[in-house]
C-alpha cells in the first residue's frame, strides 16, 4: 500500500463552549477506499464532518488533501469535495428534477439528470414537487447527486437514514462504483454494509461526563 | 441553466426569483401591508387633500421601508433551513456574485413592485404630479438600499429562532438616512426646489451598499452557519 492518501486529518478537535466535543481524530484516507465512522450520537460525528468541509474551524489539528495543507489547496480541495448532511438541500418547491438540476455541477445534461433519476428509482417522480415527496424519496433526490458529481471526495452524513432497504442497497452500488474509479467515500452511519468493504473509525466522546 | 455550483450571479438571481414566484403569497403579503396602510391613513386621518399631500413624503416612504423589513427577514431564512446556505458556503468560488444575485432577485419582487405601486399611493394621498417621478426614482433606488442592508441584518439574526425584533432594531439605524433622503426627494420636488441632489445622495448610498453589504452579508452568513 504506496497510496498517497487523498486526506488526512491530524490531530483534529473541536471544542464547544470550551469543552472539546471529542478526542482528537487522525484520519488517513486513500482513493478507493470507503471510510465507515461510527460512534453513539452526539459523539461529534457531524461536526467532524463539517470541519473537514470548512464549515467549522477546528480547535487544534490540521487537514491534508493531497499532502497540501487546506490553506494551499483549498479551491482545489473544495471542488473535489461532495457533501450530503442531514439537511440535504433538497427544496419543497422544486421538483425532484429541479432540484437535481440546482445541485448537480454546472453543465450537466437533461439526459444525465433523467439516468440519475431513475438510478434512484424516482423517474415517474421526476415532475413532481419535492414537498408533495415522502422522506425517502426526497433523501433519494438528494443521494442522486452522487450520480452526476464529479467530486473525489463523497461525505455522507447518515446516508441512509430514512432509506428503504432497496434505497440503501442503490446507494451501496453507487459508492461501489466511485470506489471502483479510483474515488473515496467518508460516510457515517449506524448500520453495517453488505456489499462494499470498508475500513472503520470509531469516535469518542472527548472524556466521561465531566459534570 | 441555474446551478449552485456555477458560483455566478445569474444562478441564483434566477433561482430565487423561481422560488418567490412559487411562493407567491408569502410575496404578496407586504405588497397587500403596504396598500392597506395606505387606504387606511386617509380614512383614519382626514381626506383633507392640502393635509394629506403635506404627509404623503413620509408616510410613503415609511410605508415602504417598513414592508421592506417585513419581506427581508425571509431571504435567507429557507437556505438555512433545507441546507442550501451550507452547500453554498462549502462552494470553491466566492460568494459575492451569489449573494448579490440573491438580493437583487428580493429587490425585484419587493422593491420594484413597491416603486410601480408608488404612484396609485401618491394618487390617494393627492400628490401633484410634478413629485411623481421624483417618489418613484427616489423609490427605485431606496428600496434597493433597504434590500442590502436588510439583508445583512437577516444574515446576522439567521440563527435565531424570532429574529424579527432583534433584525428591525439592527437594521432601522440604518435604514434612517435613506428615509431621510428619499422623503426629502419627494419634500423637495413638492416645494418645488431641485430634487437632484438628495436622489444623488441616493444613488450614493446603493453604490456603498452595492460594494460593501455582500461582503458584510458573506461574514454574517459564515459565523451564522457556524451557530
Amino acid at each position: 500500500m504506496s497510496v498517497d492518501p487523498i486526506l488526512e486529518a491530524k490531530n483534529l478537535a473541536f471544542e464547544r463552549n470550551e469543552k472539546p466535543l471529542f478526542s482528537p481524530v487522525n484520519l488517513v484516507l486513500s482513493s478507493g477506499e470507503a471510510l465507515h465512522i461510527e460512534g453513539p450520537n452526539g459523539c461529534g460525528k457531524t461536526t467532524l464532518f463539517q470541519l473537514l468541509v470548512g464549515l467549522l474551524q477546528p480547535s487544534q489539528g490540521s487537514i491534508e488533501y493531497c499532502g497540501q495543507p487546506l490553506s494551499e489547496s483549498r479551491y482545489d480541495y473544495l471542488a473535489n469535495v461532495i457533501y450530503i448532511g442531514h439537511q440535504s438541500a433538497v427544496k419543497g418547491m422544486l421538483t425532484a428534477e429541479e432540484n437535481l438540476r440546482w445541485l448537480s455541477p454546472a453543465g450537466t445534461s437533461c439526459d444525465e439528470l433523467a439516468q440519475a433519476l431513475q438510478l434512484v428509482g424516482l423517474q415517474s417522480y421526476a415532475d413532481v414537487p419535492c414537498h408533495q415527496l415522502s422522506a425517502g424519496q426526497q433523501r433519494r433526490v438528494a443521494l442522486a447527486r452522487l450520480a452526476t458529481t464529479q467530486a473525489k471526495l463523497w461525505y455522507l452524513d447518515e446516508p441512509f437514514a430514512a432509506l428503504d432497504k432497496q434505497g440503501v442497497e442503490l446507494v451501496e452500488n453507487l459508492m461501489d462504483s466511485h470506489l471502483q474509479n479510483g474515488g473515496a467515500v467518508m460516510f457515517s452511519s449506524h448500520q453495517d454494509l453488505a456489499k462494499i468493504t470498508t475500513r472503520k473509525y470509531s469516535m469518542m466522546r472527548a472524556g466521561p461526563c465531566n459534570d | 441553466m441555474t446551478n449552485l455550483h456555477s458560483g455566478g450571479f445569474k444562478a441564483h438571481f434566477c433561482m430565487d426569483l423561481l422560488l418567490l414566484i412559487r411562493r407567491r403569497s408569502d410575496l404578496a403579503r407586504p405588497l397587500i401591508f403596504f396598500l392597506i396602510i395606505s387606504t387606511l391613513i386617509p380614512l383614519g386621518i382626514a381626506p383633507d387633500p392640502q393635509l394629506l399631500m403635506k404627509l404623503a413624503p413620509g408616510l410613503i416612504w415609511i410605508m415602504s421601508l417598513l414592508a421592506t423589513l417585513l419581506s427581508v427577514d425571509s431571504l435567507f431564512g429557507e437556505d438555512f433551513q433545507d441546507g442550501t446556505l451550507q452547500q453554498m458556503l462549502i462552494s470553491p468560488n466566492l460568494l459575492f456574485m451569489p449573494v448579490l444575485g440573491k438580493v437583487t432577485a428580493h429587490w425585484l419582487v419587493m422593491g420594484l413592485p413597491l416603486t410601480l405601486l408608488s404612484p396609485l399611493i401618491g394618487l390617494m394621498f393627492s400628490l401633484p404630479v410634478d413629485a411623481m417621478l421624483p417618489m418613484v426614482l427616489s423609490l427605485a433606488l431606496g428600496t434597493a438600499v433597504l434590500s442590502f442592508v436588510g439583508a445583512v441584518g437577516a444574515a446576522l439574526t439567521l440563527p435565531l429562532r424570532r429574529g424579527g425584533v432583534l433584525l428591525a432594531l439592527l437594521v432601522m439605524p440604518l435604514y434612517v438616512p435613506v428615509l431621510i433622503f428619499g422623503s426629502a426627494t419627494v419634500q423637495s420636488a413638492l416645494d418645488g426646489l431641485l430634487w437632484t441632489g438628495p436622489l444623488a445622495v441616493l444613488a450614493a448610498f446603493l453604490v456603498l451598499a452595492i460594494i460593501l453589504c455582500p461582503l458584510a452579508i458573506i461574514g454574517a452568513l459564515r459565523v451564522s452557519s457556524e451557530g
